[in-house]
């Protein structure tokens, strides 16, 4: 597996506010290849706000993100970041193979063939099945496979593993590592208790951040 | 992949998935024929007066059935996250934006196209005018996919912009509407139409090029 070079993600003093209450101000955080960020808070300390804003959906209150030291807009970011949240963006009209075709379109080739993916995230009987026969867990497994047919170093996961179970929190958190070890870089939120061997975990809870 | 393949693919996807939604291509079509078919019951079944109203008659019902196909545009994607997914897309927007036009235009234009003539003969619009409706249709159906695509990526936020949006949309669809049903209705009469074509071709291009632009800024606006 070829090396990816050196990619670093910089958050400056990143203020987020919403309906004129301070969610979280002054944040600062910089992940490098082969790093974990674990976002913690309570419900509505703005987690996810802080995930769509590193996603570009939404725009800070103040504060910068720098990619490799370039603003997000002049570098290639969003060609190297994958975001997973709480909407699965997968169309249930259409089978599991077509969903993945699509997503493959919209970026660049991975390090696993549609084929092997499948196999990965246990959904290869369901080739070609219609997304709505599926249930919610193989759903969300699902959007987590276009992460590994597609070739990006950050990924951006919105509580991954909801509706997932135990058998496959395990294969996701193997996954994960996996992609770490490559010297990928992951930003989540999670309730679950993240269990990365052999990976550092940096921790920032959104709930004292203000 | 490279930007030609993810526009075709984009294409694509929709075509499948409005041959999976069946009913969704076929009621624009259907309200078309229906409001049509609403006039002469209404004004009364006198053939000069159906022929006078005719082109008329055809185009306001094109225009309210592209207007209801509308909200189909964006909002499942919008609903399901793949339009989050479109823009974190390392391509731009704008090209896919204009690919999911394309796509909407197939499935809700071109079944106008095939059956228009159909209502016009029902109507009794003069026999040399069918040629101006089709190229009327060929060039202003697209322009109302393209102008409708800005304000449904506006409204596409609220929950219920169905209104919001005919009132954002129809004002500007009036320069089509008159251009292209006067086109109809000279060409019944026998007289020379290039200036409207050529307007409603000038109109064509502008919109295809400008009207992915707004939309696109607005999907980003409305996605938080």
């Amino acid at each position: 597996m070829e090396l990816i070079t050196e990619k670093m993600l910089e958050v400056k003093n990143l203020s987020c506010i919403r309906d004129d209450r301070v969610l979280f101000k002054g944040l600062n955080f910089c992940i490098r290849n082969g790093q974990v960020l674990l976002l913690e808070g309570k419900n509505g300390s703005g987690k996810t706000s802080l995930l769509r804003i590193i996603c570009g959906f939404r725009v800070q209150d103040e504060g910068e993100l720098r990619w490799c030291n370039t603003a997000l807009k002049d570098s290639e970011y969003f060609a190297q970041m994958a975001y997973v949240g709480h909407l699965d963006g997968v169309k249930k009209e259409l089978t599991v193979i077509e969903n993945l075709k699509m997503s493959l379109a919209l970026s660049q080739a991975g390090r696993y063939s549609i084929t092997q993916a499948l196999k990965k995230v246990k959904l290869a009987a369901y080739d070609n099945s219609l997304v709505q026969s599926l249930s919610a867990g193989q759903k969300r497994r699902l959007s987590l496979a276009r992460l590994l047919i597609t070739k990006k170093s950050l990924w951006v996961l919105d509580e991954p593993f909801t509706s997932i179970d135990k058998e496959g929190i395990k294969l996701i958190e193997s996954l994960m590592h996996e992609h770490i070890a490559q010297g990928g870089m992951i930003i989540l939120t999670s309730h679950h208790d993240l269990n990365l061997t052999e990976t550092k975990v940096q921790k920032i809870n959104l709930s004292i951040c203000h | 992949m490279s930007l030609t393949t993810a526009f075709f693919a984009v294409i694509q996807r929709d075509l499948i998935l409005a041959f999976r939604r069946r009913t969704e291509i076929a009621n624009p079509v259907f309200f078309f024929i229906l409001v049509v078919t609403l006039f002469p019951l209404g004004v009364g079944a006198d053939p000069n007066l159906l022929q006078a109203i005719a082109p008329g008659i055809i185009w306001v019902s094109a225009l309210l059935a592209v207007m209801l196909s509308l909200d189909s545009l964006f909002r499942s994607d919008f609903d399901d996250g793949s339009l989050e997914q479109m823009l974190l897309s390392s391509h731009p927007l704008t090209v896919l934006v204009f690919a999911k036009i394309v796509a909407h235009w197939l499935v809700t234009g071109l079944p106008l196209l095939l059956v228009a003539p159909l209502l016009a003969v029902f109507l009794g619009l003069p026999e040399q005018a069918l040629g101006t409706l089709l190229i009327t249709l060929v060039l202003a159906t697209p322009v109302l996919s393209l102008i409708g695509s800005i304000g449904v990526s506006l409204t596409i936020g609220l929950r219920r912009g169905g209104m919001i949006l005919s009132l954002l949309v129809l004002p500007l669809y009036i320069p089509v509407l008159i251009f292209a049903s006067n086109a109809v209705e000279m060409a019944g009469n026998g007289l020379a139409v290039d200036p409207q074509i050529n307007i409603l071709i000038a109109i064509f291009f502008m919109s295809m090029v400008l009207a992915p632009l707004p939309a696109a800024a607005a999907i980003k606006m409305s996605i938080t």
